[in-house]
């Protein structure tokens, strides 16, 4: 458990979500990762450095260069947590709004 | 795109919050909660009572495709009309404790309204048990979940 607790903290943080949908798309250096943002280079290493601790953000050399990518599995298991608890009252609310607005517009 | 139902549950905490935007009208969206015939429908349940009163109480029965029968029940608190509904919560026949529920309604405008559900768990343990419960059931979920959270955190 206390991986996860350190993993929900990780996503908790807009800055954070924002980095994991930047490198979501394409791996990336910490230099490209920062240029996205107005904080400071040290600012965005250390959040960085939270989500690798985490397992979110895995790292790679490729040269010179560290790339960072998006550890998929971790990613899915956040996931898997709260996804069919929220899938469940979403499709409940998505009936209760139906429902309604078909009453409504039948009184209309 | 931006998921309508937003869960915030953090970690540890014994608690969590479902918020969800309807486009409906505030006291549509507080009628699906109080008429009885309507509840049945969206929740997929048999209405067995609902006393939408201080001190009233409701009772829900589902038949799960077995043919099992599954009763919950709670008492409401409180109930003011197109704003709040406090209400406990309880699976009958389960080692689940009851759980207490704070749901407002808010307006946001002639059209759309918001819902805030705020659930209080006995610990934290018992608030994770239940958020597993819908995975545990198997619900289908052949959608790529990796995509979902990018999209969510977009």
């Amino acid at each position: 458990m206390e991986l996860r607790r350190d993993v929900f903290q990780a996503i908790a943080d807009p800055t954070r979500r924002a980095i994991l949908t930047l490198v979501a798309l394409q791996a990336m250096t910490p230099t490209a990762i920062a240029e996205n943002f107005d904080s400071s280079r040290q600012t965005i290493s250390k959040h960085i450095q939270i989500l690798t601790e985490c397992e979110l953000l895995r790292q790679e050399q490729t040269g010179r260069e560290i790339y960072y990518y998006i550890n998929a599995k971790k990613m899915k298991e956040v996931a898997d947590f709260i996804e069919p608890f929220r899938k469940m009252w979403d499709d409940r609310f998505n009936k209760l709004e139906s429902i309604m607005k078909q009453r409504k517009s039948k009184n209309a | 795109m931006e998921q309508k139902t937003k869960i915030h549950a953090e970690d540890g905490r014994q608690e969590l919050t479902v918020t969800r935007i309807f486009e409906l009208p505030v006291d549509l969206l507080f009628q699906a909660y109080t008429d009885a015939a309507i509840v049945a429908e969206w929740m997929g349940t048999k209405v067995l009572k609902l006393e939408n009163k201080a001190h009233g109480g409701y009772q829900f029965e589902t038949t799960d495709p077995k043919g099992n029968i599954h009763r919950f029940n709670g008492v409401i608190h409180e109930i003011v009309p197109n704003e709040k509904i406090t209400r406990t919560f309880q699976m009958e026949g389960t080692p689940f404790p009851v759980q207490l529920e704070f749901l407002e309604f808010e307006s946001i405008d002639a059209d759309n309204s918001k819902l805030t559900m705020h659930i209080v768990y006995k610990s934290g343990e018992w608030r994770d048990k239940m958020l597993q419960m819908p995975f545990a059931f198997g619900i289908n979920m052949a959608h790529n979940r990796l995509q979902e959270i990018v999209d969510e955190l977009r």
